[in-house]
C-alpha cells in the first residue's frame, strides 16, 4: 500500500482511539461527573434543563437509559459538530471558545521552542559526533543532566534567577495586561519578553535528548563505507559532514520526533502552570481543579489532535526525505 | 545502493561478532558471552552508579535517622542551620527530614512503574514479534497508537476524574505504567524481530521446543541489555511524570514524594520569599538520580550498539599511539617498534 495512505490510515485510527478513550474514561472511572457539573452550572446561574443534562450525559456518561452504542454514536456526532459543551469555569463560554482563545499561545510557545531545540540539538550533536574522542565529546554524558531535570523545577529555578532575583524577565503571565491583545508591534514585543523564560525552559530541558541521539547516530554513520569513499574522493571535511554524514544520521532523530513531541507537550503543560501562561496547559489544570469535566475532555481532545497533526506532517515529510520508507511499503 | 535495510540501525545480534573483531584488533582475548553482557567500567559508569547508590541509600536509610518531618515549629522559613541542615518550611517543618521521606516515596513509585511498564512492553513487544502475522500487526498498531497519544494530558484527565480519596499509590502507578510502556515495546519488537529469524532460534523451534521455552531460553537472554535499558528509562520517566503530577496537586493522596514537596514549596510562596533551601533540593535529587540512571544507560547502550563502544576503544587506541609516537624519537637506536600499538588496556 502507498506509504502516505498508510500513514493517513494510521493517524485516523489513532484519532479514533483518542476519541474512544475520551468517551470511556469518565464512564469507567468512579465518581459522578454529570451531577457535580450540573450543580456547578446552577451555582453559576445557568439554567439546567433536561436538554442540558442530556448533552452532558452524552459527553460524560451517567444514568442515561440509552445503550452504550447509541451514546457513543451521539457523542461522536457531537464532537464532529464541534459541540463540546459549556465550560463551567468560564461560564457561559462554550468549551470550544475557551480552547480557541488559548490554543494559539501554546502552539506558538511549544512550536518555536521545539524547532529551536531541534535545530540546536541536532546541529551540536552533529559537530560533537563528527570528532568522537575530543574533549567536547567526552562532555556529552553531562547533557543527560539536562534531560533528567524536571521541566517545572527548571522553570522554578529560572523564575527565581531571572525574574525574582535579577528582574530581567517577567515571571508570570503571557503578555503585559495593560496592552490589548492584537497584532500591534508593542503587543508582540511584550509577548516575546513574557514568552522568553517558558521557551528557554523547554529548550534547555529538551535539547539534551536531540544532542545525544544525533551524536550516537553520527558515530554509527561515520563507520559507513560511503564516508570512507567520500574521504577517498578528497572531498572537504565540511562537505562530508553536511552532505554525507549528518544527512543520514539525522533520519532516526526525525523518525523519533513523535516520542519527543509527546514529552515536550507534557513538559510544557507543567511549565505553563509555573508561569501562569495563558496557554492550553494552564487551562487544563484550571479545569481539573474546578471539576470542569467538559473543558477537561475538550482540551485533551485538542491537544491530542494537535500532536497527531504534527506527527502526521513529520511522517509525510519523512517519506519525502527518506525514499527507503516509501520503497519498503 | 542495494542495501535497502538501513545498516545504521544496529541490532543486538551484531554485538558478539563486532566485539570479537575489536578485541582481535586490540590483541585482547575474546571475552566470554557473560562478560560481553556486562558493561565496561568507565568513569561515567562509576559516576552513575555512585549517584544512584547514594540517593537510594538516602531514601532507604535516611528516614530512620532524621527528625519527624511533620512536627510544626514556630521558626517558619528559617535558613539552613546546625539544627536544621536544610532549613525549615513556612510552618517550621524540617526540610531535610521531608526530603528523606520524599526520596523514599519517589523511588518506590519509580520502581513500581518501571517494573509494570517493562512487563507490559515485554508482553506486547516480544510476544507480538515472536508470534508474527496478525497478532504482531495488531500489537504493533496498539503500541504505536499509545505512543502518539500524549501521555501526561491523558494522565491528568484520568486523575481529574478519579476522586482524590480513591487516588492511591497503586492507581497512579498503574496509570503511569499504562501511558508509559509503548516506546520500549517498539524497541523490543524491533530487536526480537532480528533475533527471531536466527538459525539457533529456528533450530530450537524445529526440534519441538515449546514457544514459552524458546522465548525464555533462546530469545530473552539476548534481549537482557535492551530490557535493562528500557527499564532504566521507564524508571526515569515515571519519577519525572509522578513529580509533575504531584506538583500539579494530582499525585497519589497521602503519599509524600519529591513532587509533593515542590507542590507545597510552590504553594507556600518559597519562590518569591527566596527560600531556595526548600525548592532546590527536591528537584536536584530528581535530576541527579535521573542523570545517574542515564549514565548507566550509556554503558548499556554500548553493549546494544557495539559501534559506540568501538568509537571509545578507537579513541583509547589513538591516545596510546600518540603517546608512543611522542616517545618514539628517544628510542631511535632500537629497531622501529611495532607500528600500530596493539595493547590498549
Amino acid at each position: 500500500m502507498n506509504y502516505f495512505l498508510r500513514k493517513l490510515g494510521f493517524y485516523a485510527i489513532a484519532l479514533w482511539a483518542a476519541l474512544t478513550l475520551n468517551f470511556l474514561i469518565p464512564r469507567l472511572l468512579p465518581g459522578n461527573p454529570v451531577d457535580i457539573l450540573l450543580a456547578k452550572l446552577q451555582q453559576r446561574g445557568g439554567i439546567v434543563t433536561a436538554e442540558t443534562r442530556r448533552a452532558y450525559e452524552l459527553l460524560l456518561g451517567g444514568n442515561s437509559d440509552l445503550p452504550w452504542i447509541a451514546q457513543y454514536w451521539d457523542y461522536i456526532v457531537n464532537v464532529f459538530r464541534g459541540d463540546l459543551g459549556i465550560s463551567v469555569t468560564y461560564f457561559p463560554a462554550p468549551v470550544s471558545e475557551v480552547i480557541s482563545a488559548s490554543l494559539p499561545w501554546t502552539i506558538m510557545l511549544v512550536g518555536i521552542a521545539t524547532i529551536l531545540s531541534t535545530i540546536l540539538g541536532v546541529g551540536l550533536g552533529a559537530i560533537v559526533g563528527w570528532k568522537p574522542g575530543t574533549w567536547l565529546d567526552s562532555l556529552v554524558p553531562a547533557t543527560t543532566l539536562l534531560a533528567a531535570v524536571p521541566y517545572f523545577w527548571l522553570a522554578l529555578i529560572l523564575v527565581y534567577a531571572f525574574a525574582t532575583t535579577w528582574r530581567l524577565f517577567p515571571g508570570q503571565g503571557g503578555y503585559d495586561v495593560v496592552l490589548d491583545p492584537g497584532w500591534s508591534l508593542e503587543f508582540i514585543g511584550s509577548a516575546i519578553t513574557y514568552g522568553f523564560l517558558p521557551a528557554l525552559t523547554i529548550v534547555i530541558a529538551s535539547i539534551g535528548g536531540w544532542l545525544l541521539g544525533m551524536r550516537n547516530m553520527m558515530v554509527s554513520t561515520l563507520s559507513e563505507d560511503y564516508i570512507l569513499t567520500a574521504e577517498a574522493k578528497g572531498l572537504r571535511n565540511g562537505k562530508i559532514l553536511r552532505s554525507y554524514a549528518a544527512r543520514n544520521a539525522m533520519l532516526p532523530s526525525i523518525a523519533g520526533f513523535a516520542i519527543s513531541l509527546g514529552f515536550v507537550v507534557s513538559g510544557s503543560i507543567v511549565t505553563e502552570q509555573v508561569f501562569s501562561y495563558p496557554g492550553i496547559g494552564s487551562k487544563l489544570l484550571t479545569a481539573v481543579t474546578n471539576n470542569d469535566y467538559a473543558l477537561m475532555q475538550g482540551i485533551f481532545l485538542y491537544i491530542t489532535l494537535a500532536v497527531l497533526g504534527a506527527n502526521l506532517v513529520v511522517d509525510i515529510l519523512y517519506g519525502f526525505i527518506d525514499p527507503r520508507t516509501r520503497a519498503r511499503s | 545502493m542495494t542495501n535497502l535495510t538501513p545498516t545504521t540501525e544496529p541490532s543486538i545480534g551484531e554485538a558478539p561478532e563486532q566485539l570479537a573483531a575489536v578485541a582481535d584488533a586490540l590483541g585482547e582475548k575474546p571475552r566470554s558471552a557473560l562478560r560481553a553482557m556486562l558493561p565496561t567500567l568507565t568513569p561515567w559508569l562509576i559516576a552513575g552508579l555512585s549517584l544512584i547508590g547514594a540517593i537510594t541509600l538516602f531514601g532507604i536509610i535516611g528516614p530512620f535517622f532524621v527528625q519527624d518531618p511533620t512536627i510544626i515549629r514556630n521558626i517558619g522559613l528559617s535558613a539552613p542551620s546546625v539544627d536544621h541542615i536544610l532549613g525549615t518550611t513556612q510552618t517550621g517543618q524540617d526540610v531535610f527530614a521531608q526530603l528523606a521521606y520524599a526520596t523514599r516515596g519517589s523511588l518506590e513509585i519509580g520502581l513500581l512503574v518501571g517494573v509494570l511498564a517493562t512487563i507490559l512492553s515485554a508482553f506486547f513487544g516480544i510476544l507480538g514479534a515472536y508470534i508474527g502475522g496478525f497478532t504482531d500487526e495488531a500489537f504493533s498498531l496498539f503500541s504505536n497508537v499509545f505512543l502518539v497519544i500524549p501521555g501526561l494530558p491523558l494522565v491528568i484527565v484520568i486523575s481529574g476524574f478519579v476522586p482524590p480519596k480513591q487516588r492511591g499509590l497503586w492507581t497512579i502507578a498503574v496509570v503511569l505504567a499504562i501511558t508509559g510502556w509503548a516506546a520500549s515495546s517498539r524497541v523490543l519488537r524491533a530487536q526480537t524481530m532480528s533475533i527471531r529469524n536466527r538459525d539457533y532460534v529456528s533450530a530450537a523451534r524445529v526440534s519441538g521446543e515449546r514457544s514459552f521455552r524458546v522465548i525464555a531460553v533462546e530469545i530473552l537472554p539476548n534481549l537482557l541489555p535492551v530490557l535493562a535499558s528500557q527499564f532504566v528509562f521507564a524508571v526515569i520517566a515515571a519519577i519525572l511524570a509522578e513529580a509533575g503530577l504531584a506538583f500539579l496537586g494530582l499525585g497519589a493522596s497521602n503519599s509524600s514524594t519529591l513532587g509533593t514537596m515542590l507542590f507545597y514549596a510552590q504553594n507556600g510562596f518559597a519562590l518569591p520569599l527566596g527560600a531556595w533551601w526548600w525548592f532546590i533540593p527536591p528537584g536536584l535529587i530528581i535530576a541527579l538520580f535521573g542523570t545517574g540512571l542515564s549514565l548507566v544507560n550509556f554503558s548499556i547502550d554500548e553493549i546494544i550498539n557495539p559501534r559506540l563502544k568501538n568509537a571509545r576503544l578507537y579513541r583509547k587506541r589513538r591516545k596510546v599511539a600518540l603517546r608512543n609516537a611522542a616517545a618514539g624519537p628517544r628510542s631511535t637506536i632500537t629497531p622501529p617498534r611495532q607500528a600500530p600499538p596493539r595493547s590498549a588496556a
